[in-house]
């Protein structure tokens, strides 16, 4: 049943896994570049199948290629995921004990926030806590840094919030470990870190997903309790951090 | 195809082929599902460390992933070299047969470059100068597995016969580094590489400061130990 694996299947997984998140156009040229590189057969709208392929072969590993969905324009990005490895952990040999407590305090805050954001104060703020070994301030903005360039946060005028990456990588562990606290989408049902939230009811929606919602509706009225969808909405301005 | 995630050790709970075995003893033979298991995690293990281009250790293969499963390591390490290059592409080879080292070497041909390059002897002094280059800047030596490490993350793998480079390993220690030094260090034995006296004749620090600070685009003064070290030599 499971189609055999070429070398344009392996090169595309080498590097998307080099690379550890990859845009979907980008992911989309790399196909297209693999295919020709070794010669099979290419079809430009053939990615979902050529990556189910490699997923046939990852599965017995644990392992797969996963989709998911940027919270900020909604683009498509590609990450290999382990799934045998649920929690923080697949970050345990990157990082020091002290790190990834830095790490699962930050990610609390953003979880628990209303808008999927940590401002740098609070996390700062976080370091002379840990319980491993207080951390001084300097210190804890490098790390902070490097959480960054790895992909595992991003950073938008000094708030933090989950990379895509981590988002594809741990959806599972987020939702399993804080349950009902990890809020979902109402639109597609997954994981929203960076949500908008209905002021009546309180469900929450990616802003791409209620982007896409909202569309050529003069006044937006929630999906759920049908109030008047009260924040601001457009492809014109993202709302990052009020309040 | 419903194998357990990692098992540490094996609960009294667990069956091995209809069997209940409580404690596991040395010779114990292990089923066809639990040998395949210890093969993906094998896998996954070898893996991380290539993401990492730190070379792996036996020991270390042993110690984190084997464990009670050593009567079947050969055939673990089989199977999973099997894997690696049916679905990555990837093959385990040994670098150093004394301590047991082995990395991932890329089993794909890169697009370009399937060809020997004429211009082989400026490649190679190409190659020296960048390991020259790394000698100094990390102060005049450094372990051998250090320098393997930095040649993987250039695609430079000692293990494997280079296009243009040919056996590395070889060139490096008998051609470019004649007086690379060993120095047993702490077990387990490490050498060390520094600068050979071929090196120190045929090129300055200073030529090499010069390259490192083109390369990065600094003043050769922005690394000030070795800027003062490569003056006092054309003092
Ligand atoms: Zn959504
Ligand atoms: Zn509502």
């Amino acid at each position: 049943m499971a189609a055999h694996m070429t070398n344009a299947h392996r090169r595309f997984l080498q590097v998307l896994m080099s690379n550890r998140i990859t845009e979907g156009s980008e992911a989309r040229k790399l196909h297209q570049h693999c295919c020709e590189t070794d010669k099979v057969y290419y079809a430009h709208d053939k990615l979902d199948d050529f990556i189910s392929t490699i997923n046939s072969h990852l599965q017995p590993l644990f392992m797969q290629i996963r989709k998911g969905i940027s919270e900020d324009d909604g683009r498509a990005h590609y990450a290999v995921v382990n799934l045998a490895e649920t929690e923080v952990t697949k970050m345990a040999s990157d990082y020091t004990e002290m790190e990834l407590e830095l790490f699962r305090k930050t990610m609390d805050l953003i979880i628990l926030s209303e808008n999927g954001f940590a401002s740098s104060t609070d996390i700062l703020n976080l370091a002379d806590q840990l319980k491993t070994k207080k951390m001084k301030k300097k210190e804890a903005e490098q790390v902070l840094k490097v959480f960054v360039e790895d992909k595992w946060l991003s950073e938008k005028n000094g708030e933090y919030t989950l990379h895509t990456r981590c988002i594809i990588e741990m959806e599972q562990y987020i939702l399993s470990y804080y349950q009902d606290l990890a809020k979902k989408c109402n639109l597609c049902h997954s994981l929203a870190i960076q949500s908008q939230v209905c002021e009546s009811c309180g469900i929450g929606m990616h802003l791409p997903c209620a982007r896409k919602y909202f569309r050529g509706q003069t006044e937006p009225r929630c999906p759920k309790c049908n109030e008047f969808w009260s924040c601001d909405t457009p492809g014109v301005n993202r709302m990052g951090s009020q309040t | 195809m419903s194998q357990r995630k990692r098992s540490k050790g094996l609960g009294c709970s667990q069956m091995t082929d209809g069997e209940v075995d409580c404690i596991p003893t040395q010779v114990e033979r292990h089923s066809q599902d639990q040998v395949n298991q210890k093969v993906n995690e094998l896998v996954q293990f070898l893996l991380v460390k290539d993401q990492k281009k730190i070379p792996i250790k036996r020991t270390d293969i042993l110690k984190n992933v084997i464990w009670e499963y050593k009567n079947a390591y050969s055939e673990i390490v089989k199977k999973a070299d099997k894997i690696l290059q049916e679905v990555f592409g990837l093959q385990l080879v040994e670098i150093d047969s004394k301590r047991h080292i082995y990395i991932l070497v890329n089993k794909l041909l890169h697009a370009e470059g399937q060809h020997l390059c004429r211009g082989k002897e400026k490649e190679k002094m190409g190659l020296l100068l960048v390991i020259l280059s790394f000698i100094f800047m990390k102060g005049n030596s450094v372990k051998d597995s250090t320098l393997w490490e930095f040649l993987h993350l250039l695609r430079v793998y000692p293990g494997r016969q280079h296009s243009v480079f040919g056996d590395v390993r070889k060139l490096v220690t008998e051609e470019f580094v004649p007086g690379g030094h060993p120095h047993p260090l702490t077990e387990p034995p490490e050498f060390k590489f520094q600068w050979g006296p071929r090196a120190e004749k045929e090129t300055s620090k200073k030529d090499v400061l010069n390259f490192v600070a083109k390369m990065q685009g600094k003043e050769p003064a922005f690394w000030a130990s070795q800027y003062s070290e490569a003056n006092q030599g054309t003092a």
